[in-house]
């Protein structure tokens, strides 16, 4: 425990924050002391993220006060909060690909002389990196960089900026385990120093294993504050969800049975594929979806999980290999036959991929469902309306109303209407790119549900996932791509994430299991 | 049901608000540019004093109008018509050439066939030459080797000194030697003209297209997967749609329709090929449409509104003794002010 | 091929290159920064019509330069007042400038068609004077707008790459909400690079009507702007590659007006057709490749954070 007496270096006092009908913050305070973690814990949509905003200055609050060592500031901008030395490290990287690691970073230091020496700014990078454990090539392209090591750029982008308040949104979330260990290396090093770092997560075991003091949030409220000593993962659990909420997702339901040796429902056979610009090139995948069985992907970001999806739906094109599906060569099928056939694609954000969202919901539904309901030049509207009726209510969702725009939907409206369109059909395939991410623990565990159910009544699943636990309790099978290559192939509950998270990083061998 | 009645009458109020403010952009660029032409030393009330008795005041004035948007509208739906999968067409100018060069090579090589064969043929001839150019920029773009907006305004700088290669060369008419135009069409090649006007049966080949465009946008699958493309174009792909074959066919129709805009042209009005058969009719085409929305009734006001604009071009030349083209302030100065008004969505790429 | 036609090529490559290269650099910093701004074309039109006019009622082509300058930079700072300021749509901005370029050029240069003018000043290094094949041609003897082409290139290459204002232009383009971000403020950038490029766009107009041609006649860019769009693309973004495709199309261009003066048989009016059709070669021959030097946020309207 660090210096309770002392003043703060960063505290805010009764922040609230309102966005339309949403409280995001509600008369929140925190404090943050130099040379302490101090974690701040809540589950999507807690006001974790608003709060964070309002201490960098890109979000101003509608009420309460931000002190800086005692005094209290105004942050228009995050222009004023730097100058303060309060940095942030977001979620989505604020790095540019296309420039280097040393152009980013002087990109970000406000006492850069208009013409400048480059080697001056990379004297600075190759100190601080040193100092800290974050090496990072100051001439390499942030585009060649693993996410690790963007976030290292991230965070040397601060250190050099003279920050002395770090606030990291979930800066685990894309790190594979043994870079999350070195993320908390990093961290000791900092405390050391004298910095003081907020740490945002919904993550309780990181929480548990490197914070000094821990506040959690829950609907945009403070439910309570914990050092390290009193916390454990199940006060954290119910100071998160409240009495009898969802736990964190564990492992349900039974190991099915070792599915039917069948003709397999679809099969990549040595399959590759070229790739532009920042895609990642498929090398010589031999991938088998069985009927009943789940595959699990796992890979850190960009090691191919989209663009195996896109071969399968038909986007890219093999350059060798061939690619069946039921029995049949699918290679050079066109995207429409392969729908047609029975493959469904549940996205990520279905607004960007799988809907239109200036089109009405009766128009969406129609998209994709190939020529089943062609009458002549125009669209046999009533039958499609009663298939997908149907759909509705077979997956349990309310039926919406068919005229207003998609994009007037909300976000689980949204994905309910896409699935229930994908599931129309009966699809023996689906697959699922991150179908869970950005949902909240609710959805989350629904889509889930409904993917499982695919898989009980007999069809295969491919969920592609960054989540390990996600995998973990989900996938029959698990394959980890790394560079656009199979690193490794396990079975049910022979895995453990530490092994996987080397394979994903390309730290270890590849081996089967 | 006093709900639909409801629901006509929210509408007809949103038209009469849409109008109004169409009549104030107009106003506040007309007033724009009659500050520049007063600036310039001119008098704009007589400008447009003028360009009103022209035009609207009598009966030959009227015809001249329509006469005008015979090829604004056909050039305004050549770009609406891609508009709507998201692609930008300012070919229009080059694509009219070209289906007025076709068109002309169709009646100057089959002088000797009837009406009935030899008219259908120049009009299909004229769509093929305007589709070609379309369709160039079109397997381009999706091929994902040239952005279309360029490639079509490339091609506008092509296709006349394709028009004038040949009126100047092999199809030069030996009666006319001061002034460069091919010989005369046979008359079984000519559209009809009406009312002892210069207006003729492109008007007719206008309004056609226009329903057929509000139809196949709004009635058939095919509209319905031409505007996936145009609202989300990477959903479209995924979901099945033939993304690639649709933008080769919609700017290969859109460039079809500016071709027979420019079949029209020679076919109707001038009975010869000849350099300078277009004023700009393609890039007001891409005005009309844009301020339309790419909306078929919107089109037919604003390509009125622009035949009116256009002909205070000739009111400026004739009167003022100013370059035609300096109404092209009056068209930048509605672009601007609708410009300044409506935000972007998206990206434009 | 004799010598003396590629001499004259060569010459007459440098001196209508001129123009694209100033136009293409100029272009080259407003799409660093995010912007496409195809109203290039309505940009050297005012330069070219303002130029001439002024150097015509003045007497002087450098006042006509100054001038020309001026209009370019005020003129895409109104297309910068629509795109950055009104947050209107990019494409459609750039072909209302190209309307107001037309219009405003004519506009401006009624009056002084057929006026007769005193166009820049060209000289020749004395040194260069003594070589017996330079002398009976036009090469080297040059104004100063092509004397400085290069260095201006280089000085160009130098502030995007070697500033610190570089670097707020090129992260803008590549990602606003990044520069934005980082502390910098991406409308101003956007301003600045727009008036920057405006003033070369304006200098490359002046070039074609106070030195190539000494006449003011309508539409004579003949689409220069677009042509010089296209080298952006065909020099991927840099600056310094932007002075071979000014000379490769300044040579094109060159060799048509060497053949047409030496009467070939080729008709003046396909020979007109190969600046375009080169520069629908060079993007289709450079298309698969465009993707990754392009600025990642060209095109895009920032619409600010929160």
């Amino acid at each position: 425990m660090t210096h309770p007496v002392s003043t703060p270096l960063l505290e805010v006092r009764g922040i609230s924050k309102r966005y339309g009908a949403v409280l995001a913050n509600d008369q929140v305070d925190l404090s943050l002391y130099g040379g302490e973690v101090h974690a701040l814990l809540g589950e999507n949509g807690a006001g974790k993220s608003t709060l964070s905003k309002i201490m960098y200055g890109f979000t101003r609050p509608d009420s309460g006060e931000i002190l800086l060592g005692g005094k209290p500031v105004d942050l228009h901008s995050p222009r004023d909060a730097r100058a303060l030395g309060i940095g942030m490290v977001f979620q989505n990287f604020l790095l540019i690909p296309a420039l280097s690691v040393l152009e980013n970073i002087a990109l970000f230091l406000t006492d850069l002389p208009p013409i400048f020496r480059r080697e001056a700014v990379e004297q600075r990078i190759r100190e601080f990196g040193e100092r800290f454990g974050l090496v990072v090539d100051p001439w390499a392209q942030v585009r060649q960089l693993s996410v690790g090591d963007q976030q290292k750029v991230e965070i040397l982008k601060l250190l050099l900026a003279q920050a002395r308040v770090l606030i990291l949104d979930e800066p685990t979330k894309v790190l594979a385990p043994h870079e999350v260990v070195a993320l908390f290396r990093v961290f000791e090093v900092l405390k050391a120093e004298g910095y003081s770092i907020l740490f945002i997560t919904h993550k309780l075991r990181e929480v548990v294993a490197c914070a000094d003091r821990i506040t959690v949030m829950r609907q945009g409220r403070v439910e309570g504050r914990l050092t390290s000593g009193q916390a454990d993962v199940d006060t954290l659990v119910t100071m998160m969800f409240g009495e009898g909420g969802a736990g964190e997702p564990t492992a349900t339901g039974t190991v099915p049975e070792q599915p039917p040796s069948t003709l397999p429902i679809f099969e990549l056979r040595g399959a590759s594929s070229k790739a532009t610009g920042s895609e990642t090139p498929l090398k010589n995948l031999d991938v088998s979806i069985g009927a009943g069985e789940i595959v699990g992907v796992a890979g850190v970001s960009g090691s191919g999980q989209k663009e195996l999806g896109d071969l399968i739906l038909g986007l890219r094109p093999l350059s060798t290999g061939s690619k069946w599906f039921c029995g049949a060569d699918a290679s050079s099928w066109t995207i429409a036959r392969i729908r047609e056939s029975g493959v469904a694609f549940v996205p990520e954000d279905p607004l960007v991929m799988a809907a239109v969202p200036g089109m009405s919901v009766r128009e969406n539904l129609v998209l994709g469902t190939g020529r089943r309901y062609w009458k002549g030049a125009t669209i046999n509207w009533r039958a499609l309306e009663v298939a997908m009726g149907k759909s509705f209510s077979a997956l349990a969702f309310p039926v919406p109303g068919l005229d207003p725009p998609m994009g007037a939907l909300s976000g689980g409206n949204l994905q309910r209407v896409v699935i229930a369109r994908e599931m129309a059909h009966k699809p023996k395939l689906v697959v699922a790119l991150y179908p869970t991410r950005g949902l909240d623990v609710r959805s989350a565990l629904s889509v889930r549900d409904l993917l499982r159910r695919v898989r009980d009544g007999g069809g295969g699943v491919l969920l592609i996932s960054e989540d390990l636990e996600e995998l973990a309790e989900m996938a029959d099978r698990l394959l980890v791509l790394y560079g656009g290559a199979i690193a490794g192939e396990f079975k049910r509950g022979v895995w453990q994430a530490e092994q996987v998270g080397h394979l994903m990083t390309g730290s270890k061998e590849a081996l089967h299991a | 049901m006093p709900e639909a009645r409801m629901a006509a009458a929210l509408r007809t109020s949103q038209a009469v608000r849409i109008s109004l403010r169409y009549a104030l952009v107009c106003a506040v660029a007309l007033a724009m540019f009659a500050a520049i032409l007063l600036a310039a030393g001119k008098d704009p009330l007589k400008a447009y004093a003028d360009t009103f008795t022209y035009t609207l005041a009598n009966a030959y004035g009227f015809s001249e109008l329509l006469v005008r948007m015979t090829p604004l509208l056909l050039a305004a739906v050549a770009v609406a018509l891609p508009s709507r999968l998201g692609l930008i067409n300012v070919g229009g100018e080059g694509q009219l050439y070209l289906g007025a060069w076709m068109a002309s090579a169709g009646a100057l090589m089959f002088p000797g066939l009837p009406a009935w064969i030899l008219l259908p043929l120049v009009v299909v001839m004229g769509f093929l030459g305007g589709a070609i150019w379309g369709a160039i920029p079109g397997v381009l773009r999706a091929a994902k080797l040239v952005n279309e907006t360029i490639a079509t305004l490339l091609l506008n700088y092509i296709a006349p000194l394709i028009v004038s290669f040949f009126i100047f060369g092999p199809w030069r008419a030996v009666d006319s030697s001061a002034y460069p135009q091919s010989s005369a069409f046979p008359e079984a090649a000519r559209l009809p003209s009406f009312f002892n006007t210069r207006i003729h049966a492109g008007i007719l080949i206008s309004l056609a297209v226009l329903l057929a465009y509000w139809l196949i946008m709004e009635k058939t699958r095919w509209g319905v997967e031409m505007r996936a493309i145009g609202g989300n174009p990477e959903a479209a792909q995924r979901l099945g749609i033939p993304v690639a074959v649709w933008i080769v066919i919609a700017l290969a129709i859109g460039g079809g329709l500016a071709g027979l805009a420019g079949m029209g042209e020679v076919m109707g009005i001038h009975g010869r090929l000849r350099q300078g058969l277009s004023p700009g009719y393609g890039f007001t085409g891409f005005l009309i449409s844009w301020l339309a929305g790419g909306r078929p009734l919107g089109i037919l006001f604003m390509a009125f509104l622009f035949a009116i604009i256009t002909s205070a071009g000739d009111t400026l030349q004739i009167t003022q003794g100013l370059p035609y083209s300096v109404v092209n302030i009056l068209l930048a100065m509605i672009l601007f002010i609708v410009l300044a008004r409506r935000p972007a969505r998206g990206t434009a790429k | 091929m004799t010598t003396p036609l590629v001499l004259g090529v060569l010459a007459g490559a440098v001196l209508s290159g001129t123009s694209l290269l100033y136009a293409t650099l100029g272009e080259t910093i407003v799409e660093r920064s995010g912007i496409v701004n195809l109203g290039l074309e309505g940009i050297l039109l005012i330069g070219a019509s303002v130029g001439f006019s002024v150097a015509a009622a003045s007497g002087s082509a450098w006042l006509g330069l100054a001038a020309a300058a001026a209009a370019g930079g005020l003129g895409n700072l109104l297309f910068g007042w629509l795109v950055v300021t009104r947050k209107a749509n990019q494409l459609a901005s750039g072909l209302a400038m190209m309307f107001f370029g037309f219009g405003v050029s004519a506009l401006v240069g009624a009056p002084y068609v057929g006026a007769v003018i005193v166009g820049l000043p060209k000289w020749r290094p004395s040194w260069l004077d003594g070589l017996p094949w330079v002398r009976s041609t036009t090469l080297f003897n040059y104004d100063l707008l092509t004397w400085l082409a290069v260095p201006v290139a280089i000085l160009v290459w130098w502030a995007l790459f070697r500033t610190r204002w570089g670097l707020g232009v090129r992260a803008v383009g590549e990602s606003p909400a990044a520069a934005f971000a980082a502390g910098r403020n991406p409308a101003v950038l956007q301003y600045q690079a727009l008036s920057s490029g405006g003033v070369l766009g304006g200098l490359a107009g002046a070039h074609l009507s106070l030195s190539l041609t000494l006449t003011w006649a309508e539409y004579m860019t003949a689409g220069r702007g677009f042509i010089a769009i296209a080298l952006v693309i065909f020099s991927k973004w840099h600056p310094l590659r932007a002075i071979a495709g000014a000379l490769l199309f300044g040579g094109a261009e060159a060799l048509q007006l060497q053949l047409q003066a030496r009467g070939s048989d080729i008709s003046p009016f396909l020979l007109e057709m190969a600046p375009y059709l080169l520069t629908i070669l060079v993007l289709l021959a450079w298309g698969g490749s465009r993707r990754l030097a392009a600025p990642a946020s060209l095109g895009r309207t920032f619409y600010g954070s929160d």
